[in-house]
């Protein structure tokens, strides 16, 4: 009898402790690439071309010097920031309405055509719009950017908002419009605050969507308004190619998203997986 | 003004699509047609020569050699091997992961990282790791006596390891909609089932995988819409090189406008991709709901 307890006690200590060696493992799977990143934004070149020194190495900050002041980052974190941002804060400003509407109207052919948009590849409208943008003379330009931009963002924002908005009990609404508010009042004193966390969830997603985005600025972007990804791309355009200073240049372009997943953690799952899970 | 204020909040719901509504067709609707008649010209980006009509021409040539076959057929090569195995290791990993622990929370916000840092930073680290002479992957094989792979620059593995980084950045997509569609599973599914004695592995064949069919279906649906059109990655790490090795539908169209300035064409491929893809998506959705029927 005694045996058989200490037995099970043992087999349940083996199988957790291989519990943890698999998450373990999974772990370093999931993370080798970042940790490769910062490892090798700290060598100099000759110490990543030499084989011998994958991990025995002197670290230097030269890479981030140069990333700044040979390469000129300050100005693509600016003009990434700022599209970004002014997408984001458009999305959320055109979005949130339309969400709420389509929603507690019940509008089916919009909410399908707003999956139609997230469905069709964003390519499709980038020719056109290229073309278009050229005779308008706005390639290059912050505003042809933050437009294209919202191609992604609007319908992100719609789309995470709309069974938001709709799990909120419409007694609510009713309850104000019962106290003499006006529709508009309710919207914006009601459901707005009552939904922070959402739009707050369909704000942070759209700005790392923008943030990441290569394609549109691929064609887009001048060299004034350069964004992050472009910078970075740029690089192996060299003959000789950089590594020291491409990897110091993706720390400084993931840090943020990083930072922000790690405190927003709750928000970015329920963003991404927005429309998969119901009840 | 005041009566028009009253007037506006009555019809607040068309107040609050209308600029939207202004948005999609400028900028979606239009873009589609303007594509579409532009596949039926045949242009080079110059002010001096007009479209010229052509009629199927774009859509003929694309199937008069090789290279757009085979772009649509690496689409899909991609696209399958990538879901199906992202969809079975991210099914397995939340299962595994579905039980309380110390540090849960750290090994989800981990699994967050590859979907949410930015892909042309993703893809210049694995370009680095697959560096055929000081990448880390090859040194390892090498370690053990293997042979030196190319892993980007040669045309027959290219597209398999630009798979791998796929695979890599979103298993971890499959595994948290599952790991959040296990927490809706009702605990007496389980407590009825334990009572009759089944182990560990008969539930979660029994009863744990077909109620999560619904949600393995929805993630298979939003990983197939999104992988289709994968471009950041192969753009940033091969451009569809070597030669056309790499070149899915999304690379050879924006290739064809943006390298060679052929639009026509350009606008042809294009509107293959649109219809494939919508089409893949339109059968997913139906196939969708049937499932759900089922429950």
């Amino acid at each position: 009898m005694g045996d058989r307890i200490v037995g099970s006690k043992k087999s349940k200590m083996i199988r957790k402790i291989s519990f943890f060696i698999i998450i373990i493992f999974i772990l370093v799977v999931v993370l080798f690439p970042f940790v490769w990143m910062l490892l090798a934004s700290f060598k100099k070149n000759a110490d990543i071309l030499n084989v011998d020194k994958m991990f025995d190495f002197i670290p230097t900050l030269k890479n981030y010097i140069s990333v700044f002041i040979d390469y000129s980052f300050l100005k693509p974190i600016f003009n990434s920031f700022l599209i970004s941002f002014a997408a984001t804060v458009i999305a959320l400003f055109l979005g949130l309405p339309a969400a709420y509407a389509i929603g507690r109207a019940r509008m089916h052919l919009f909410s399908g055509i707003i999956l139609m948009i997230r469905i069709v590849p964003a390519i499709s409208f980038l020719v056109p719009w290229y073309l278009i943008f050229t005779k308008l003379k706005l390639t290059g330009t912050y505003t042809s950017l933050i437009v294209c931009h919202l191609i992604v963002s609007l319908p992100m924002i719609i789309w995470i908002m709309m069974p938001y908005f709709e799990s909120i009990p419409k007694e609510l609404e009713e309850a104000a419009k019962i106290d003499g508010a006006s529709n508009f009042g309710t919207f914006m004193k009601i459901m707005i605050p009552l939904s922070t966390p959402g739009v707050l969830t369909s704000g942070i997603l759209t700005f790392i969507f923008s943030w990441n985005n290569f394609m549109f600025a691929l064609i887009l972007c001048s060299s004034k308004t350069t964004t992050l990804p472009i910078a970075i791309y740029q690089f192996i355009s060299y003959s000789n190619v950089d590594w020291g200073g491409i990897m110091a240049a993706s720390v400084v372009i993931t840090l943020p998203i990083i930072l922000i997943s790690f405190f927003l953690q709750r928000h970015i799952i329920t963003g991404l997986t927005a429309g998969a899970v119901k009840g | 003004m005041r009566k028009i204020g009253k007037w506006l909040d009555k019809r607040l719901y068309y107040v609050f699509t209308v600029p939207t509504i202004i948005f999609v067709l400028g900028m979606v609707l239009f873009p589609i047609i303007y594509t579409f008649v532009l596949s039926f010209h045949s242009w080079r980006m110059s002010a001096n020569i007009p479209w010229e009509f052509i009629g199927l021409e774009n859509y003929a040539s694309l199937f008069g050699d090789t290279r757009f076959p085979l772009a649509v057929f690496r689409t899909f090569l991609f696209a399958a091997i990538a879901l199906i195995i992202e969809v079975i290791l991210g099914v397995a990993i939340a299962l595994f992961l579905n039980r309380s622990f110390w540090g849960k929370n750290i090994v989800k916000t981990a699994f967050l990282l590859p979907m949410v840092a930015t892909p042309v930073a993703i893809g210049m680290v694995w370009k680095l790791i697959y560096e055929p002479n000081i990448g880390i992957l090859n040194s390892v094989i090498r370690g053990m006596g293997g042979p030196k792979i190319d892993w980007l620059g040669d045309s027959a593995i290219a597209i398999y390891s630009l798979i791998g980084v796929d695979i890599w950045q979103w298993t971890p997509f499959v595994m948290l909609i599952v790991l959040a569609g296990l927490t809706s599973i009702p605990m007496d599914c389980y407590e009825s089932a334990m009572i009759d004695g089944a182990t560990r592995w008969q539930t979660t064949r029994k009863i744990t995988l077909p109620l999560l069919r619904p949600t393995i279906f929805t993630a298979i649906l939003l990983r197939l819409i999104d992988v289709l059109k994968t471009f950041d990655i192969i753009y940033s790490m091969t451009q569809g090189g070597p030669g056309y090795s790499t070149e899915t539908m999304n690379i050879l169209s924006f290739r064809q406008a943006f390298e060679f300035m052929q639009f026509g064409q350009s606008g042809a491929t294009l509107i293959i991709f649109f219809v494939i893809v919508l089409g893949i998506a339109a059968l997913t959705i139906k196939l969708k709901s049937r499932v759900e029927v089922d429950f």
